[in-house]
């Protein structure tokens, strides 16, 4: 039977700390799954649950039907790429590169050796004393490292958190192009919502412990179960259907509308709001505005506009397809402008309003 | 200890958060038990049996259990003199090395000048040089025909604690002086940004961050003056004596066991109460301070002109000036400058048993079995504490244990070899005709620095490696070979050095333990320079030399070889 990864109502816990509450993914064969969530909401400990670095305390991993609970780490087929490489220090490149490959054969693991690093662009660097390389280099190994012995699921956390932007665009391509070239399913976490949606299949998003939606990409964008989900990708202001409708609404939302980044539009024809303040932006400029109601919104327009600029007012309207009208069931905290889900405190809502 | 690799660790990695799981890596708990199962024997055999039975015999007299022997020991006047002195001059020993060692590691870590590497080799001859050596080299110096007689010093306090600042100027040097290259420089910097002068910056910035460095050291040094033997054996003469030569004139010329096991129960009371507080402070260290990764020094300047002057003059003054006395008087013989001292030692100077050159032989041979014994039982210790338990249980096992591998650094040696010849006189361990008591002896004074060398390296390994190895397929037994086997190796060279040379100068047990007929280099020396005679003294002078030499060398290619930020506080 090959179904892959299931998780099923993972728990891992920190002394009476619970890092993971119940959580039930699975991983197909050739699926690449991004576990996303803010720092703390248990992602990382997941997935060292799945490794098998931490016991779980409740639920269980299986492979392919088989479980995997009481099968020690290095036994379990998964390899892990860690967020700092963790290369071996005392080893050269190639010595990291075949670390996996113990027991092949020395002109089979050189060959093998030889081909990840073609793969991740390294040609030439086996010799090499890891300490030399640069971070970039350095987590190519470590993804060359990783996927040495053809595992059947490679781990990474948050493999390129540690890398500077230019960087990490680059090496987003090189973990995509590999993952792809080698068809090896993966669980890859990540805080980073751009790089969430650019390597995976499927997005799944943690927070406090607990998954709240796992779907592909476009889905995800477009139907966020909740204001949490929609404010942890990008939907930074929630509004009423009156608020809504102030603002050029079509019609009346059938629930709380969600603006994402390009929600609010300049238009001459729309609603006068105040100008909180300018930012210059490389091609246009940011302004933050007073929605009707209450509420902070960004609308991003193509002028040029300096610090030393001033508007008091600017028309805007709302572009429907960049918002999504979220599921009923949620309550508008007037006075913040932050939806308050019926069975929820204030401290799970808040995250939408940041 | 002071390693900057364990200095840096991720504090969740080591504090609530469980390294390793039933499923996890690293090998499992009864792994460990068994690693530490010879180690442990080898302590409770060759230590605890011997100091306890020697500290029992100071409450039994003609078998009857008795306090009659303590009160008598702490009744007497001689006594607390004693134990004045000994405190004094371990107090004045740590207090004057840390003031100099302070300016002295921020000169040689924190500065950077051509030769500095030849400079910070020259400061730490002196810890691994033998005590009998230095003593020597100090006697030859303020010895009223010396040249620093008319100073008045012989067998004075001062000179006592000059030659114990002398040997542990060092462990404050390198001990401070590795946290301070490691010290994010940013810190002083951003102080300064917000107005602080530069001696607002030291006092408010810079001394409190290497407050841990400097306390650990502190207690070390205090540590090592506080049992100080061989010195103050050799200067202190008639006048001057501590805890620790007390034991020693108390079993081996009054004959009185009561008492010096008395004295040896007080020792282990200052013992322990520092070995507490330096263990406290460790702890402190080990928690990371702001590191940046690599060693960070600034050309030298001006400004620091007075720690350069004063480091010169300590360097000079007190570190260069004795052993060059000492080298200057091997050369002086009846007849001028000539090679004469060193010839004799081919022969036994007409008194001793064997040829000089036939004790260093038998030094050889010993120190290389106390060093292939201290480095084997140091590796499995230090494998054992470099382990991370999940429950708060084991970990305090683990902290037990390190404390207890730690007390043969302050227990008195003289307390060991004494207590070997009266507990492994019959079986199931007769070994008192054997020549292997003293490379055990040895050994088990060089354990403690052996684990302290290896430690860092093993702690400094970071969990996620051992993770990163086992999600690559590897089991328990090889991330041991690929991971842990590799960083101690790096630490090997320097622990290997510290066992040999430490073994070599051995002086306090050896000197209970040696045969008339196998006696060591140190002992042949002590035996030299009590006897009279200027050919006796220049023959004691050139095996100095000789001796002084071996354990530098071997040393410096402990240094050379082993890592260069490992430091064993």
């Amino acid at each position: 039977m090959v179904t892959g990864l299931a998780i099923r109502d993972a728990v891992v816990r920190y002394g009476p700390t619970i890092a993971v509450d119940g959580v039930s993914l699975d991983v197909a064969p050739g699926e690449v799954v991004a576990l996303l969530g803010p720092s703390g909401s248990g992602k990382s400990s997941l997935l060292r649950a799945v490794a098998g670095l931490e016991p779980l305390a409740g639920g269980s991993v299986s492979w392919d039907g088989v479980d995997l609970t009481s099968v020690p780490v290095h036994r379990r087929g998964f390899a892990m790429m860690f967020q700092d490489g963790q290369l071996f220090p005392h080893l050269s490149v190639a010595g990291n590169v075949g670390y996996a490959l113990a027991g092949r054969e020395r002109a089979e693991r050189e060959r093998r050796v030889g081909e990840l690093l073609e793969l991740v662009g390294l040609v030439g660097y086996g010799p090499r004393p890891v300490t030399a390389l640069s971070g970039g280099q350095a987590q190519r190994v470590a993804l060359a490292r990783s996927l040495a012995a053809s595992p059947r699921l490679l781990m990474l956390d948050e493999p390129l958190s540690a890398l500077d932007t230019g960087l990490r665009e680059h090496l987003l391509g090189v973990l995509d192009a590999t993952l792809q070239a080698t068809g090896t399913p993966a669980l890859y976490v990540t805080h980073d919502q751009d790089e969430a949606f650019a390597i995976a299949d499927r997005v799944a998003v943690l927070a406090a412990g607990r998954l709240l939606q796992v779907d592909d990409p476009a889905t995800l964008w477009r139907q966020p179960v909740n204001a949490e989900v929609a404010g942890f990708l990008g939907y930074r202001l929630t509004l009423d259907a009156a608020q809504a409708a102030s603002l050029g609404w079509p019609g009346t939302p059938g629930g709380l509308v969600a603006v994402g980044p390009d929600g609010l539009v300049a238009d001459p024809s729309g609603t006068e709001v105040p100008v909180l303040g300018i930012r210059p932006r490389r091609g246009g400029t940011e302004f933050s505005i007073t929605v009707p109601g209450g509420g902070v919104g960004r609308v991003r327009t193509r002028e040029l506009l300096t610090h030393a600029d001033r508007r008091t007012h600017l028309a805007v309207r709302l572009d429907p397809t960049g918002c999504v009208v979220l599921p009923t069931g949620f309550a508008l905290d007037t006075a913040r402008n932050v939806p308050v889900a019926p069975e929820s405190d204030d401290a799970r809502a808040n995250p939408v309003a940041r | 200890m002071t390693d900057p690799g364990l200095l840096t660790l991720p504090l969740d990695r080591i504090g609530n958060r469980p390294q390793f799981g039933p499923g996890g890596v690293g090998g499992r708990p009864v792994v460990w038990v068994l690693a530490a199962v010879l180690p442990v024997a080898f302590l409770a055999v060759f230590f605890a049996w011997p100091v306890s039975a020697l500290v029992v015999r100071g409450f039994v007299d003609d078998g009857v259990f008795t306090l009659n022997g303590i009160r008598d020991v702490l009744a007497a006047p001689r006594t607390w003199r004693i134990v004045g002195q000994t405190l004094g001059q371990a107090v004045a020993g740590t207090a004057v090395a840390v003031l100099l060692g302070v300016p002295g590691a921020h000169l040689l870590y924190r500065r950077r000048f051509p030769g500095r590497r030849l400079l910070r080799a020259v400061v730490s001859v002196p810890f691994v040089l033998p005590t009998v050596v230095v003593g020597v080299a100090f006697q030859s110096l303020l010895a009223t025909h010396g040249p620093l007689g008319f100073l008045g010093l012989q067998e004075s306090f001062t000179a006592i604690v000059a030659a114990l600042v002398f040997f542990n100027y060092s462990v404050v040097v390198r001990t401070v002086g590795a946290l301070w290259s490691r010290l994010d420089p940013r810190a002083e910097d951003a102080a300064r940004t917000l107005g602080a002068g530069r001696v607002r910056v030291l006092a408010t910035v810079t001394l409190p961050a290497l407050a841990p460095a400097i306390a650990s050291a502190a207690a070390l040094v205090f540590l090592f003056c506080a049992s100080a033997f061989g010195v103050v054996l050799v200067l202190g003469g008639a006048s001057y004596g501590t805890i620790e030569t007390e034991i020693w004139y108390q079993t081996t010329q009054l004959l009185d066991l009561q008492a010096a096991a008395a004295l040896s129960i007080l020792q282990l009371v200052v013992v322990s109460a520092t070995l507490i507080v330096a263990g406290a402070t460790r702890a402190r260290q080990e928690r990371a301070l702001r590191l940046s990764g690599n060693p960070s020094d600034a050309p030298l300047s001006r400004a620091d002109a007075a720690s350069a002057v004063l480091t010169a003059v300590v360097v000079l003054g007190l570190l260069v000036t004795p052993m060059a006395s000492l080298v200057w008087r091997s050369f002086q013989t009846a007849s001028g400058l000539g090679l004469s001292n060193y010839f004799a030692l081919s022969g036994t100077g007409g008194q001793l048993t064997v040829s000089v050159w036939q004790s260093l032989a038998n030094s050889l041979a010993t120190a290389a079995v106390a060093t292939a014994t201290a480095v084997v039982l140091g590796l499995l210790v230090s494998y054992v504490l470099s382990r991370r338990p999940v429950t708060a249980q084991g970990r305090r096992s683990l902290r037990a244990l390190d404390a207890v591998f730690m007390l043969p650094l302050g227990v008195s040696a003289v307390t060991v070899g004494f207590g070997f010849l009266i507990t492994l006189n019959r079986p199931p361990f007769d070994l008192r005709s054997s020549w292997a008591l003293i490379p055990i002896a040895q050994a088990m004074v060089a354990l403690p620095l052996v684990v302290r060398t290896l430690l860092p390296t093993l702690r400094a390994i970071d969990p996620r490696l051992h993770e990163a190895a086992a999600t690559l397929g590897a089991g328990p037994g090889r991330i041991v070979c690929t991971i842990d086997v590799p960083f101690a190796l790096r630490g090997l060279g320097l622990a290997l050095g510290f066992a040999f040379a430490t073994s070599l100068g051995e002086f306090g047990a050896t000197s209970f333990l040696a045969r008339p007929d196998r006696p060591t280099l140190p002992v042949v020396i002590f035996r030299l320079i009590g006897r009279p005679g200027a050919e006796n003294f220049g023959m004691a002078m050139a095996a100095s030399v000789v001796l002084a030499v071996l354990t530098a060398t071997v040393m410096g290619l402990a240094e050379w070889i082993g890592p260069k930020e490992v430091n064993p506080w």
